[in-house]
């Protein structure tokens, strides 16, 4: 029905990549589509068009930077751009020092404040605390009817009286006090923003009861006009926080971005189905995702780094068993070691090497992982990649910059020394062509797949060799990105 | 609107800002770029109509293409089964139980006999409330206990009418969220049930709030599929929602608005005029 915002890219996210740099051209289809997913979710006008200019603002020209391609970048600042809104400040409720603390709810007919008071009062009860529903809906037939009931069924004790909303809310205060109940929930009547009447009581109903929040209930469905309704209510009554209800249903909620961009106030609980416990703390997170459809747009993020990490260890193995392996691939693999294991572990992950591997001390404690590191980054580029040209000044050098003794920088040469030889015999060696034979006849050595310690090696007949961990090997040389492949991705689609 | 009015040269900025008009009245994407697709046909085939501003012009053009595109339909409320039944269906807060009220009054006034079937069940009170709204126009409610069948409650309320000779039975249904299909399932069963005995069902009005975004497009395909929905009650459009939603409703699923609700009193119930819907849509200038 509704189009998820990854659907809506990925045509495009299929034809930019490879490039190198997104024209504005691109970037404006991005934001086209952008748009219309963000209206859909009925995010209103005025907020779809501030956070198309910033996303534009950072996507033009946007450059391969480290895991993403551009166009992907593109997804990655949308998403940041949307938590970001959802995110940051949230509400925490906070209870007064003198009790009772007040709670006020407002909001237009139907929203569901009643149910939203009693599940409120509920969840306050949960907390240990000893609530009071107050009924000063005196509009709606039945309203403090249905609250007693709700309240019945909660066990919380519903106070109102007959008279006007305002007297509710004055005898209800005096009725925590006597009762010693510590939070006080009021209902209110729904009232339309533009009827000035009912907002003028409710703000008189606010200056008896001086609450220390007051939530607007919003019904998660609620259009364009949630703003307008918003800002009347703030106006009036200077909202705290917004209370979201209805996410039972399947719509996106984008009032609720609307609402933290164009008030700039957090919601502060989401109300998520018709039983009285569903109703809990705000997860904007969860929200991010919904108002664009795109749980598989984060996925899709993820599997790019992931992806990359594992395009740095491919070609970093290749290297290896090329004889070519520098240490900067050392120190790199050094420094994702805390991600992806240690350095035996990739080893172990061509196959037949974790025998061979035995031999080789590669057992490196955390501390001396983080010397190793001192000593690589006071090396220059051209000892880096020939650690053959250091010589005894060079080595005080390295050791002074590093903090260590210039017998380690000589373990540390020596062992790479030996740890590169043995590499590049096991490139030559039959069975394993390493980088120069890579191709169809890899796949040969692997047919009917094996074990590695990451698990079972897949094998592809038309794609060659997978390494668990590493990816596919051949794929990987592809391109400059040719490991990610939406098209193949089942998570990503329809 | 302003904007628009008073634009010399329609120029892409201009039939941007009526695009927007009809976004920000919550008709949706879609049907906001096929109306403007077509006035913009219009304005290549014809011209501008002619007097004020260009932008006059395209505006009263695109007027004119929604009220054509929404007219032409037969908005009556079909009678018809000794007793005739309507059921009013719909999501939850969107003024179900209060439409019901206001139409039994309107059609006690119109001289037929009525019976209301109770047949929200599950919100707390709504049969009080029901009954509040049936005393003002001394309307008999049946009703059952709270939790009970619905299905049951409406077919008591048929065999009552039936029993009494009433014309009409308006049966409120509790509200439900459409993704819940055991929810819809049941709805569908009220259906059913209110046919069993002498009762024919001739409308199954689903109730839109005027405030709801392009969810209603989705709620209206979901209730169609279920209960067979024949018209829309378009609820609070006495606020500054405008309700666009209807539009593409109307355009998609060919369900037209049949009944307004203006307002909180008994009579501010009114059949659904296109003219003024349309002229309302575009009436003040919404902030941006």
């Amino acid at each position: 029905m509704f189009e998820g915002l990854s659907s809506r890219f990925e045509g495009i996210l299929k034809r930019v990549r490879g490039k190198g740099r997104l024209s504005e051209q691109d970037v404006e289809e991005f934001l086209a589509e952008l748009r219309v997913a963000l209206l859909e979710a009925d995010v209103h006008l005025s907020v779809v068009r501030s956070f198309r200019d910033r996303v534009r603002d950072r996507a033009v020209g946007a450059e391969v930077s480290g895991a993403l391609n551009p166009g992907q970048q593109v997804v990655k600042i949308v998403l940041e751009e949307l938590t970001g809104i959802l995110g940051g400040e949230t509400h925490r409720l906070t209870f007064a020092s003198k009790p009772p603390t007040v709670i006020l709810l407002a909001g237009l007919q139907g929203s569901g404040k009643t149910t939203a008071a009693a599940k409120l009062a509920r969840l306050l009860k949960a907390q240990g605390r000893n609530p009071l529903l107050i009924g000063a809906d005196l509009q709606r037939p039945a309203a403090v009817e249905q609250l007693r009931t709700l309240g019945g069924r909660i066990d919380v004790p519903v106070f109102s009286v007959p008279t006007d909303p305002v007297d509710v809310a004055r005898a209800g205060l005096a009725e925590a006090r006597r009762l010693g109940r510590d939070v006080l929930v009021c209902d209110t009547a729904g009232r339309l923003a533009i009827d000035h009447d009912l907002m003028a009581e409710v703000a008189e109903v606010s200056a008896v009861l001086k609450p220390d929040h007051t939530f607007l209930v919003v019904d998660a469905m609620t259009g364009q006009d949630a703003v307008n309704v918003a800002e009347a209510f703030h106006e009036r009554l200077e909202l705290d926080a917004v209370v979201l209800t209805k996410l039972d249903g399947d719509a996106r909620g984008g009032a609720a971005l609307s609402l933290r961009e164009v008030v700039g106030r957090p919601i502060a609980y989401a109300s998520t189905g018709e039983g009285l416990e569903d109703f809990d703390a705000f997860h904007p997170d969860r929200l991010a995702s919904r108002i664009l459809g795109m749980g598989d747009v984060e996925t899709l993020i993820e599997k790019a780094e992931e992806t990359f990490e594992q395009e740095k260890a491919e070609a970093a193995a290749a290297r290896l068993l090329e004889g070519t392996f520098t240490l900067d691939d050392f120190l790199e693999q050094l420094k994702a070691l805390r991600t992806m294991g240690p350095i035996s572990n990739l080893m172990g992950m061509v196959p037949g090497m974790a025998q061979q591997m035995k031999d080789v001390d590669t057992e490196v404690d955390e501390r001396r992982i983080d010397r190793i590191e001192g000593i690589i980054n006071s090396m220059t580029p051209a000892e880096r990649a020939d650690p053959d040209v250091i010589d005894g000044s060079r080595r005080s050098r390295i050791a002074a910059g590093s903090g260590t003794q210039p017998g380690e920088i000589n373990q540390l040469v020596r062992q790479f020394r030996e740890m590169r030889k043995m590499m590049k015999q096991m490139g030559k060696s039959p069975g394993h062509k390493g980088a120069k034979g890579r191709g169809s006849k890899k796949g040969r050595k692997g047919r009917g797949g094996r074990t590695t310690d990451r698990g079972p090696v897949i094998v592809d007949r038309k794609k060659g060799l997978s390494l668990p961990g590493l990816g596919d090997l051949s794929s990987g040389l592809d391109g400059p990105r040719g490991g990610l492949s939406l098209d193949r991705d089942p998570r990503f689609g329809d | 609107m302003a904007v628009v009015r008073a634009a010399e040269v329609i120029d892409d900025a201009a039939w941007e800002d009526l695009s927007d008009a009809l976004l920000l009245a919550d008709v949706g994407v879609a049907t906001t770029d096929e109306l403007v697709a077509e006035v913009r046909r219009r304005v290549g085939r014809d011209g501008l109509p002619t007097g004020g501003t260009a932008g006059d012009g395209v505006l009263e053009l695109l007027k004119r293409v929604l009220v054509e595109r929404l007219g032409g339909v037969d908005r009556s409320l079909a009678l018809g089964g000794s007793p005739s039944v309507w059921i009013f269906v719909g999501v939850t807060g969107v003024g179900k139980t209060t439409t019901i009220g206001k139409l039994a009054h309107r059609e006690t006034e119109a001289g037929r006999s009525l019976v209301l079937g109770a047949g929200d069940t599950f919100r707390a009170a709504a049969a009080d409330q029901l009954v509040m709204w049936a005393d003002r126009s001394a309307v008999p409610v049946v009703r059952g206990a709270e939790g009970a069948d619905p299905s049951s409650v409406v077919f008591d309320a048929v065999e009552h009418a039936a029993a009494r000779g009433a014309d009409l039975v308006l049966a409120d249904t509790a509200g439900r969220v459409h993704t819940r299909s055991n929810l819809m399932d049941e709805l569908a069963k009220v259906r059913r049930v209110a046919e069993k005995g002498a009762g024919t069902v001739t409308e199954t009005l689903l109730v839109v709030d005027a405030t709801t975004g392009q969810n209603g497009l989705v709620q209206a395909r979901q209730f169609s599929e279920f209960a067979e929905v024949t018209g829309v009650v378009l609820t609070k459009l006495d606020g500054s929602a405008k309700g666009g939603i209807v539009v593409a409703v109307q355009e998609d699923l060919g369900i037209p608005v049949k009944l307004v609700g203006v307002g909180e009193g008994v009579d501010d119930l009114v059949e659904f005029d296109p003219v003024e819907f349309v002229e309302a849509l575009f009436a003040a200038d919404v902030a941006v």
